[in-house]
């Protein structure tokens, strides 16, 4: 049986969901392999822009969706490289694009659209998805099977639950302290 | 002088026969629209694949047109980045064993130089300096100009590019790839006063855009809708099947003019503003949304306000193609020639992030 990780967080802001992107940014170490999925405007995009932050980019990098593109480059305390699958078809246009090459560099990968082709991502990446609940809000959803991602399981305070965690001012906090809105 | 551009940094493999740098001969497009239309996108394994079979038959068919052989050319220009870096070596890898054969001079070019310096094909007049503004599928980005060929980013979007959300939109709805034209087409027939869809960054005193709210607000509305048919046909990010009616059509038209009428006031207003800051003498206008009929019409009364002339390429200029890229390696190997010459081009390497603020030549 193999090991699952699950946390989750509730956002009611843009501003929440990519204060969960820098949360989970801060914990990204060079060779990770991160899938961001959800539907159109859940904000997949503001979230790898929090990611980006927390791995040490400038905000001056403008983070933007790679849906054009298809691939976004960053260069932080490692390299970011930011993909989006929404315009391509088969698993054969990722190797196209150079993937693997990505995946074993010493960059951090994270792909939006990921669920098109789950059987690319065999090794078990950290797999974040985010669904629209109603108004403004989401539940961002992390899993991970493989252990080598616990560290972003980690409560950001020490002693802290998951369940403890909230938002204030767009901060992960500890509850208890500031009450979350 | 006589100058060849090569483009393949993303959709169109193009080849271009350029005059004295402004004149156009010939301007070959080989739009593989017709391939991508399938996918509800551009897929670069295609892309790439295509490039390779098109790009000599496409260099041909323009040395052709313009009545030339590859002797009379004095110099290549081909896109050096941004864009997908399999397609620009595509091209950048032909330029450069053609510039190498034929003993002749290489000018790697940015993508965004290329798309400005279509204004300047047919017309060298255009006052400095200008505000412009580069829409398209990928960019939607405001840039100063205080004299050709330099570039001060003003602002930029931060999430999607306009042209992404056209194509969006036009995906939810079912109406193909590019969505541009259809929504352009549609939207005459509806009321853009319909809905009001949110002008991201309106207040904020920055010049930088955000399209990412407005595709949201598309998308919450078409569900809203779905649900009033009482059944959720919005699904996979498409909303189908499309309920049957001549009802629907017109609300799906409203939908799309209020769309298209709350992407094109950001981008007025937001040029408006940096043509004000920065007391520019000009507006232009490029890249694939430029050809969007409503921002022509409304960005020409904005600029007519102001007295101040906008300057539009012709369609066919404002999408992806070649001659704008002859167009401005023309003009950066006039300003500088021995840059470009052997074997300093055979440096040259494509570069899917290049900056525009970076200087596009090669080392010596």
């Amino acid at each position: 049986m193999p090991t699952t990780l699950e946390q989750h967080w509730h956002t009611s802001c843009a501003e929440e969901t990519k204060a969960v992107g820098v949360y989970l940014g801060s914990q990204a170490r060079g060779g990770d392999v991160i899938t961001c999925c959800g539907p159109l405007g859940a904000g997949k995009t503001t979230l790898v822009q929090g990611f980006a932050e927390g791995l040490g980019i400038s905000s001056a990098a403008y983070v933007r969706s790679p849906t054009f593109t298809l691939v976004n480059e960053y260069q932080g305390s490692v390299p970011l490289y930011h993909f989006d699958f929404y315009r391509l078809t088969s698993p054969d246009d990722v190797w196209d694009l150079g993937f693997e090459e990505y995946v074993e560099s010493e960059g951090v990968v994270i792909v939006e659209w990921a669920d098109k082709f789950p059987s690319l991502f065999s090794a078990s990446p950290l797999q974040v998805r985010i669904e629209i609940a109603p108004s403004e809000r989401r539940t961002v959803r992390c899993t991970s099977h493989d252990t080598t991602y616990a560290r972003y399981f980690n409560p950001p305070v020490e002693g802290l639950r998951q369940d403890e965690m909230v938002f204030f001012c767009g901060r992960l906090m500890r509850s208890g302290g500031p009450t979350n809105p | 002088m006589l100058t060849l551009g090569i483009e393949t940094s993303c959709d169109e493999t193009s080849a271009a026969v350029l005059a004295d740098g402004h004149d156009v001969l010939a301007n070959i497009i080989s739009s593989q629209h017709s391939i991508h239309a399938a996918y509800g996108g551009v897929v670069p394994e295609l892309a790439c694949r295509s490039h390779t079979q098109n790009i000599r038959p496409v260099v041909e068919a323009a040395l052709v047109q313009a009545d030339v052989t590859l002797r009379d050319i004095d110099l290549i220009g081909v896109t050096q980045g941004p864009g997908l870096v399999g397609a620009l070596l595509i091209g950048l890898s032909f330029a450069k064993s053609l510039a190498y054969g034929l003993g002749k001079p290489l000018v790697g070019v940015h993508h965004l130089d290329g798309h400005v310096s279509a204004i300047y094909l047919g017309d060298e007049s255009v006052p400095c300096p200008f505000v412009a503004l580069v829409v398209s599928g990928g960019h939607s980005d405001l840039y100063y100009c205080p004299q050709r060929g330099r570039y001060d980013v003003l602002g930029r979007t931060r999430d999607d590019a306009a042209g992404e959300c056209f194509d969006k939109v036009a995906k939810m709805l079912s109406l193909g790839y590019p969505g541009g034209p259809v929504v352009n087409r549609l939207a005459e027939h509806g009321n853009p006063a319909a809905i009001h869809f949110p002008r991201a960054m309106q207040r904020r005193n920055n010049l930088d855009f955000s399209f990412s709210g407005v595709k949201a607000a598309v998308r919450s509305y078409l569900l809203d809708v779905s649900d009033l048919h009482g059944q959720r046909i919005f699904q996979d990010d498409s909303f189908w099947p499309l309920p049957d009616s001549p009802q629907w059509e017109q609300d799906r038209n409203d939908i799309l003019a209020s769309f298209q009428e709350a992407v094109v006031d950001a981008l007025v207003s937001k040029t408006i503003r940096a043509v004000e800051q920065t007391k520019a003498e000009a507006i232009a206008v490029v890249g694939g949304v430029a050809c969007n009929t409503v921002l022509r019409r409304r960005m020409a009364l904005a600029g007519e306000s102001l007295g101040l002339p906008v300057l539009f390429p012709p369609p066919i200029l404002c999408t992806d193609n070649a001659a704008m890229i002859a167009a401005a390696a023309a003009f950066r190997y006039e300003a500088c020639r021995e840059l470009y010459q052997y074997p300093a081009f055979l440096d040259l390497d494509a570069c899917p992030n290049l900056g525009i603020s970076e200087t596009v030549s090669v080392s010596t």
